[in-house]
């Protein structure tokens, strides 16, 4: 008996031991699952992210899961089924906005992130306007790794010389350069599958509205049934008229549309400056020279953003070597290895000044302009709208498309509004 | 007494599957029934992701709206997208399965090798399929520039992203439609009755024929067909009929699935004993009486077993529309698209699960009668 007693207690005592060596030792250890959307193209930078990660932190197996498809459409449904069956990933992409907020933070699934924020000196170093768009009822539920930019006109400067075309700053000018284009057999402005349409319909909408009433519609100033709404619906026709809505453009992705660009069956393309990336990177052209870029006509100092963000769902399997690759993310470092990779600027003002040099003539004009310019957030990118809202959005577009009806667009537009509870509604 | 042990014995042998079928197949329909009632992803108020989403009972609210609200005008369109297509789809592979089985029986030297090129596209996924004819239907590529090879024009036809409409109907007008259809095909019955003296048969006809009449002019049909919010804006919107743009993924699903068509008749010619032909060519039937008075008749069976395939298929589809058009286009949109984007897109799950319970029921009622005839003859026989 007595004998029995000593054991439980030398036992207890080993395990307390145990307890205490676990405890002491912070460094990350076992498997950390980072769940995200980026593959082939834009798959190099992400894995420079994670060898980054892995010199840091050697104990750590890191597995690079993906699922691939447009702004992450698929990737979306398959995070949700792993969510709504208690199967969370470590951590997950996501779009900073109504996506990581209107989706994930109501349903209480991300873990509140300000004492990371307090931690690393974030609230300093990120724009306000970011954190903003990560918060929800005063906690922050996510760090963002990059910045795109939406909305930027696309175009090869030869191509343009030789249609004997310049680049339209306003709505009209570019209507006289659409008539011009078409006169010659070039298709003016490339558009391809459906969310590249919305796309185009954002920035319509930003060039028609202006930064004021465009945040207002997405905060309830602005109804989507006013005549301001109407206006932006007939120019989006009238821009629609310039492309190829009515012949290929269901069957090509952005990067056959970019291709039209590149290969001068078309003059222009609207599209994020991913794009830049792309003709960078896999098509080897020289940003400023092998293609050009450009305000689209109309959103002159405003800069349409959105961000990729990383977040800690609530039960992640390891929460320790996901708190470390969150510290990595919001890190000089970190946003320096992914960015110029990815084609996209750092968060970070103070990663850009660090290294400018690491930046293309692309990039480093669109990090001047992230910090200088009135900043707008995409539609199409979940930052302004939820994701109900934007699923039936689609069914506005095609409404649209259908009928070219601006009326009956505004008013469909106004009962998605409600019915999602989104435009402040 | 060893009866009973047999019985029980029997009845364990079975009881796993019954259980993981209930469990797996029956209680998840249930509970997808059950989903489609309740509000979930529908009230901006309730997380539809939250771990515990508080779900309010509305009834037939989701399906109402599905078949009633201007905003779900694309779950109209994809009933009418499927419907074209499954018709096409279900006409196309029965002609051409059934050309290339009787080519093949017409001992070919090789048989055996044509016969697995034909069926060798329905090895390919549907995506595989999907993927290949979204380039050759390309408008500037493709099949559209194989002319150019002997020196023509190319090809302008637009195949995928076509924008004509054509057979177009008011969706408000289906019932009467249906009625209309319903009533003539009860007639010929009738008719055909009354020359074959068949009394009794004529009488269930013509009440039959009385009752779709009744169900019309009692408005019945507000209830399973209720009228739209705007007919007019509907009209405007999303103009029903066949969309061109479904031709291209018609093409791609003819090819796919009319060499296992072919199988099964091949199948179903093999089985015709040789003899029985022997004796009509000997009663001096040309070839051609031979197929129309012998073969054609015994394979009847099949052709309802290929068309109950097709049909159930053709309601499923949903990867090769993914792979061909893409999951935001309304000309193109099928059920199945939209069970998709709905629930895992829009987290509208309770919607979601309505469109899914809508065509459980359109598939039941294909295959139902066909397992219950089935029933019956393995019975009687």
């Amino acid at each position: 008996m007595k004998f029995r007693v000593t054991l439980i207690f030398v036992v207890v005592m080993l395990l307390g031991l145990v307890g205490t060596v676990t405890a002491q030792d912070t460094e990350p250890s076992g498997r950390l699952e980072i769940f995200s959307w980026w593959a082939g193209d834009e798959g190099p930078a992400l894995e420079a992210l994670i060898e980054l990660y892995s010199s840091m932190y050697p104990n750590v197996e890191v597995v690079n899961a993906t699922v691939t498809g447009g702004a992450g459409v698929n990737f979306r449904a398959v995070l949700k089924t792993r969510m709504l069956g208690g199967n969370p990933p470590d951590t997950f992409q996501v779009h900073a906005g109504q996506e990581l907020t209107g989706t994930w933070v109501v349903a209480n699934r991300m873990e509140d992130l300000t004492f990371l924020y307090e931690e690393e000196g974030w609230f300093d170093a990120l724009p306000q306007g970011v954190i903003d768009q990560l918060t929800y009822q005063g906690g922050i539920y996510s760090v963002p790794v990059n910045i795109h930019r939406a909305g930027v006109l696309w175009y090869i400067p030869t191509n343009l010389e030789n249609w004997g075309v310049q680049v339209p700053t306003t709505l009209e000018e570019f209507y006289a350069t659409c008539q011009t284009l078409q006169g010659q057999g070039v298709t003016p402005l490339v558009v391809g599958e459906a969310w590249t349409l919305i796309h185009l319909w954002e920035t319509v909408a930003l060039s028609v509205l202006g930064p004021d009433n465009y945040d207002a519609l997405w905060t309830g100033g602005l109804s989507p049934r006013s005549q301001e709404m109407i206006a932006v619906w007939d120019e989006f026709g009238r821009v629609l008229d310039c492309t190829n809505v009515s012949q290929d453009a269901a069957g090509l992705s952005w990067q056959q549309a970019t291709d039209a660009v590149v290969g001068g069956t078309a003059a222009f393309n609207v599209m994020g400056d991913w794009a830049a990336g792309y003709m960078s990177t896999t098509l080897g052209l020289t940003p400023g020279e092998g293609y050009g870029w450009a305000d689209f006509p109309g959103t002159e100092g405003v800069f349409m953003w959105l961000s990729d963000t990383f977040g800690l769902p609530v039960g992640a399997p390891n929460r320790e070597a996901t708190l470390a690759w969150l510290r990595l993310l919001g890190s000089v470092e970190g946003q320096n290895a992914f960015n110029p990779l990815k084609g996209s600027i750092p968060v970070r003002l103070d990663a850009f000044a660090a290294d400018p040099e690491l930046y293309n003539t692309y990039s480093q004009s669109a990090a001047a302009d992230w910090s200088e310019l009135r900043l707008v957030g995409s539609l199409m990118h979940g930052v302004v709208a939820n994701e109900r809202f934007m699923g039936d959005f689609n069914d506005v577009m095609q409404i649209y498309l259908q009928s070219r009806d601006s009326g009956a667009a505004t008013s469909a537009m106004e009962a998605v509004c409600i019915q999602a509870g989104a435009c402040g509604m | 007494m060893r009866n009973r042990r047999d019985r029980l014995i029997a009845f364990l042998m079975v009881l796993p599957t019954l259980m993981l079928l209930g469990i797996f197949v029956y209680f998840f329909i249930g509970k997808a029934v059950y989903t489609s009632t309740t509000d979930w992803g529908e009230n901006p108020d309730q997380p539809a992701l939250a771990e515990n989403v508080v779900l309010t009972n509305v009834g037939l609210r989701n399906y109402e709206n599905l078949m009633t609200d201007i905003i779900q005008a694309n779950f109209r369109n994809s009933l009418t997208n499927t419907f074209f297509f499954t018709v096409f789809f279900v006409a196309g592979c029965t002609i051409l399965g059934l050309f290339l089985a009787l080519l093949l029986d017409q001992k070919v030297v090789a048989e055996g090798f044509f016969r697995t090129v034909f069926l060798f596209p329905m090895a390919l996924s549907f995506v595989v399929t999907g993927t290949i004819w979204r380039w050759l239907l390309q408008p500037s590529g493709g099949i559209n520039i194989l002319p150019t090879l002997i020196g023509l024009e190319p090809i302008q036809f637009n195949w995928s992203n076509n924008q004509e409409t054509w057979l177009q109907f008011r969706w408000e007008e289906v019932p009467l439609y249906l009625t209309t259809v319903g009533i003539t095909i009860l007639t010929i019955i009738a008719v055909r009755n009354v020359l074959k003296h068949n009394w009794r048969s004529l009488r269930f006809a013509a009440g039959a024929a009385v009752v779709v009449l009744l169900v019309f002019v009692a408005g019945l049909w507000n209830y399973i067909w209720p009228p739209l919010d705007s007919a007019v804006a509907e009209q405007a919107i999303a103009p029903k009929g066949f969309n061109g743009a479904l031709l291209g993924i018609i093409i791609a699903a003819i090819w796919q699935m009319s060499g296992y068509v072919m199988a099964i008749f091949t199948a179903g010619i093999r089985g015709i004993p040789e003899d029985l032909r022997e004796s009509a060519r000997v009663d001096g039937g040309t070839e051609l009486d031979v197929y129309r008075h012998i073969v054609l008749p015994q394979l009847s069976p099949f052709v309802t077993s290929a068309m109950i395939i097709l049909g159930h298929i053709s309601l499923k589809i949903f990867d090769l529309v993914f792979a061909m058009t893409g999951p935001d286009n309304a000309r193109t949109v099928v059920p199945g698209m939209l069970v998709y984007t709905k629930g895992f897109r829009q987290n509208s799950f309770a919607s979601a699960s309505a469109i899914a319970v809508i065509m459980l029921f359109l598939i039941a009622v294909i295959i139902a009668p066909y397992l219950w005839s089935q029933l019956r003859t393995s019975k009687s026989g």
